[in-house]
């Protein structure tokens, strides 16, 4: 065990961890933000997704350690007071889950896509969240909500500009 | 043979008859509930309902029958409290399916107060009457009418209160938005208000006069999931969530395959890492620490040894279970076939899967002064307690399982293996444990749809008249084995193998899937051997209204027979009916270059009565479609001598969004006169045969295996 400081959701906290200990692991259970889900603890699943510098990062397969000095976004940091972001908008307004253990896995995923390709086909969507398992098998609602989350963003950007 | 007793058997297909005798004695069992209740409620109003009630129908039993006081003849309470909000109280459980939502809609209907004054408390074994379990597709048919009764006397009553307080008319009274009011005199109170915070109870019995479905305004309409927001912020507490004070996580030391021995293991230098304590009792061996990784690790160095018994593997499957399920091969209807003008001898297989539910198995267990709660992912939670009650040899009231809002279950959580090893592991520790199953472990030590083999013979005149049909279904189910299509004599019937090697159990739509399958493929191999449409020759054969209008339903939405099938694109065409639900399913599949398939377009109508919330039904209906796309083309459980050789996401593949039809839709059809069917089961049973029999239409090779990747090569 030793001592790592991490910057978590804009916080820097302090935890024992070990050197191998996941991410994950010191995110649920020494951090306590459950947010972030266990599913299958080999990158396979993607319930695990958080940002880290940004990006898309499997907490299951990523050190603690490794992710010290970087910035680390989890599924309790992207709400600001109440306000949600335009993926989490979109998420609700499509209705786009049903037991939702995805969901914070989804959100984070879809939340790195649009960063990186603000304007994404529907292909590049599908592309880059086949990584992410919905056993409900709710994934056409999961694609509409990630194009509506990106008009959403594109008509922000619009007000900002006229701004 | 590892086939635990509690998952074979499953309530919804084979009910047993319901002992009514000993009322009584239940009837004082639930007084001696609702007193403990109104002790812990503040006062109000408190709605039961009892037996003699025509709507209560008894629930289904056939599981862990005896030595349960069951039936119990109380389902649900309803109390509204003196600020008028009102609490349900039932022991069905969501885990997805978005009943929290669709019931709180229907008690707000025939209450009459807003949606958002009404909180369900689901599967806690404490505080909700006894219940079977959440299966089967019965919530919406049982306890919505159940609940819809309790809610519509709870308003009566407080009408019935407002007149006496006014000294007023009742009949001249309103209720509306969680008031009473007077319109001669304008005066209104709230519900809240009229009860004064007395306790007013009542105790049903009676036929209800429920709110048509044709004058729902909160029900049948498209209401989001309650608490939505918890879900997209990562705040809603799951199962695996829960967290308790000075809670150590536990690990289980696993067999080294199905029915082995323990010969011997070495836990020393498990036992001497900092924090680990490891926990040991005949065969069960395991650890706790203080965090996962410490327990992970702990458990990596112990040195097991155990003794396997030599077990099948999936290539020896079919042979070893016709054998088992006793084929005598000859055929009941030998006089129909010889007379048939065209006949059909085929088989048909499915292969064990896994429900592979998101979240994984999870518990939190806490001893306090010998009484044991249990917080887990369950569709039983009173199931649960039973196991945790005949475990640790306790009283009834010394058990309380609880239940949060889960990660989705498709008939897979029934059991209650995790809480009874976290409240093991609980008991030796001295402190909360949460256990949460890996995914090996889930691939594993769940229990698996069962595979099965069916065969068909059928006969039809050149005109597509049938006029034999046998089906017969070695080891996967009953459900859905007969036929709606008419037919004289026909032989319908289900094998059972009592030596399946691998634990089987529920699974969304249970053997639905295989009897369609096979059922739907036959109907068009048939077709195709009269020469055809197989859409015609269904509906030639069909009397079925509610059948006949979802395939019209479908085939017009997709267009079907506007174009004929190529080499390179094919349609396909499927249906069925089950558990009140009626579906058909339209398929368009691409053969792509390298003769992989690439399901283009899915359409699917459905038909379940009066639509409760068509969002969540449709969502429920969609989902099915994909979920059943991984049963169709890939899902499969890899096994041999008591292992399972595919225990991963990586090898065990599942639908993801390259595998989801660009284009894939829902019709639905809301029959506002017709009783509301549950709809999380049966959306999934015409979508395999619906693809293989446009992959027929396509290449002209018939597929008669699920999933049938063996010979498309989408496996990969």
């Amino acid at each position: 065990m030793a001592e790592l400081q991490l910057n978590v959701n804009d916080a820097e906290r302090r935890v024992e961890a070990a050197q191998d200990e996941p991410l994950l692991w010191v995110l649920r259970n020494k951090l306590g933000l459950t947010g972030t889900k266990f599913g299958c603890g080999e990158g396979q699943c993607g319930a695990c997704t958080v940002l880290v510098d940004g990006q898309a990062t499997r907490s299951c397969l990523t050190p603690a350690s490794a992710a010290a000095g970087a910035k680390i976004t989890t599924i309790e940091g992207l709400e600001r007071p109440g306000e949600l972001t335009p993926v989490q908008e979109a998420f609700l307004e499509e209705g786009a889950f049903q037991c939702a253990y995805c969901t914070s896995g989804m959100v984070m995923a879809a939340t790195a896509l649009l960063r990186e390709h603000p304007r994404p086909t529907a292909d590049a969507i599908v592309e880059g969240m086949n990584g992410n398992l919905c056993r409900c098998g709710t994934y056409p609602r999961i694609l509409s909500a990630i194009q509506r989350a990106a008009e959403k963003l594109a008509r922000r950007e619009a007000t900002h500009a006229r701004a | 043979m590892r086939v635990p007793e509690n998952v074979v058997d499953d309530p919804t297909e084979r009910m047993m008859e319901v002992e009514l005798a000993g009322v009584g004695d239940r009837i004082r069992m639930f007084e001696l509930d609702r007193r403990e209740f109104l002790r812990l409620c503040s006062g109000g109003l408190l709605v039961t309902l009892v037996a003699g009630s025509g709507v209560l129908e008894a629930q289904e039993s056939g599981r862990r029958f005896s030595g349960h006081p069951l039936p119990q003849q109380v389902s649900a309470w309803i109390h509204i409290d003196a600020d008028g909000k009102v609490t349900v109280f039932t022991g069905k459980v969501e885990i997805g399916q978005n009943i929290r939502t669709s019931l709180a809609q229907q008690v707000a209907e025939e209450l009459r107060a807003p949606l958002a004054s009404i909180a369900m408390t689901m599967g806690d074994t404490d505080l909700v009457p006894w219940d079977m379990g959440t299966f089967g597709s019965r919530t919406t048919p049982t306890m919505g009418p159940q609940l819809r009764t309790m809610a519509m006397n709870a308003r009566e009553m407080l009408v019935e209160a407002a007149a006496e307080r006014w000294k007023a008319d009742p009949g001249k009274l309103v209720a509306e938005n969680g008031r009473v009011m007077n319109p001669a005199t304008s005066a209104s109170l709230g519900y809240g208000e009229i009860t004064r915070g007395e306790k007013l109870t009542r105790t049903l019995a009676g036929d209800p006069a429920l709110m048509p479905a044709t004058e729902w305004r909160i029900a049948g309409t498209a209401v989001p999931k309650v608490e939505g927001r918890a879900f997209v912020t990562g705040k809603h507490t799951y199962p695996s969530d829960v967290v308790r004070p000075g809670m150590l996580f536990g690990k289980v030391l696993r067999p080294a395959g199905f029915n082995a021995a323990l010969v011997r293991a070495n836990t020393t230098v498990a036992e001497k890492m900092p924090g680990v304590q490891v926990v040991r009792d005949g065969d069960f061996v395991g650890v706790v620490a203080d965090d996962v990784w410490t327990a992970e690790q702990a458990l990596l160095k112990i040195d097991a040894q155990w003794t396997v018994p030599p077990q099948i593997s999936n290539a020896e499957l079919f042979a070893a279970l016709k054998k088992g399920a006793g084929d005598d091969g000859q055929s009941e209807i030998a006089a129909a076939m010889q007379n048939a003008e065209v006949k059909l001898e085929q088989t048909y297989t499915v292969a064990y899967i896994a429900h592979a539910p998101l979240e994984p198995r999870a518990a939190v267990a806490e001893w306090t002064e010998g009484k044991l709660t249990v917080w887990t992912g369950t569709q039983r939670p009173f199931g649960v307690k039973d196991d945790l009650v005949r475990a640790f040899r306790l009283a009834e009231d010394q058990v309380r399982v609880m239940m949060p809002d889960m990660g989705s279950g498709y008939g897979g959580k029934h059991t209650g293996e995790c809480a009874v090893e976290a409240a093991r592991l609980a008991k030796a520790a001295g402190k909360p444990v949460k256990l949460i199953w890996t995914r090996e472990e889930e691939f594993t030590w769940a229990y698996f749809r069962p595979a099965g083999v069916m065969e068909i013979r059928a006969g039809v005149q050149k005109d597509g008249m049938l006029t034999a049909w046998e089906h017969h279904n070695y080891n996967s189910g009953p459900s859905a084995v007969g036929t709606p299509y008419k037919v004289a004599n026909p032989v319908t019937q289900y094998h059972e193998w009592r030596e399946a090697p691998l634990a089987q159990g529920s699974y969304r739509g249970l053997a639905a899937t295989a009897n369609h399958f096979a059922r739907e493929t036959a109907m068009d191999e048939l077709a195709h051997a009269v020469g055809m449409d197989p859409l015609e020759v269904r509906l030639k054969n069909l009397d079925d209204a509610r059948l006949q209008a979802v395939f019209h339903a479908a085939a017009e939405k997709f267009g079907w027979g506007g174009e004929p099938s190529t080499s390179r694109r094919g349609f396909g065409i499927a249906g069925g009916t089950e558990k009140g639900g009626y579906t058909a399913a339209c398929a368009e599949v691409e053969i792509l270059a390298d003769g992989k398939v690439h399901v283009v377009r899915l359409v699917q109508a459905w038909e379940s009565g009066a639509v409760v919330n068509p969002d969540g039904l449709r969502n429920q209906v969609m989902g099915a479609m994909v979920q059943g796309l991984g049963g169709a083309l890939f899902e499969q459980v890899q096994f041999a001598n008591g292992k399972v050789t595919n225990a991963s996401f990586a090898e065990y593949r599942v639908p993801r969004f390259k595998d989801t039809p660009p284009q894939i839709e829902v019709v639905l059809i809301d029959r506002k006169d017709l009783p509301p069917a549950g709809a999380g089961e049966t959306g999934i049973v015409a979508v395999a045969p619906a693809v293989g029999n446009a992959i027929f239409a396509a290449t002209g090779k018939r597929l008669r295996e699920m999933p049938m990747e063996q010979e498309t090569g989408n496996g990969d």
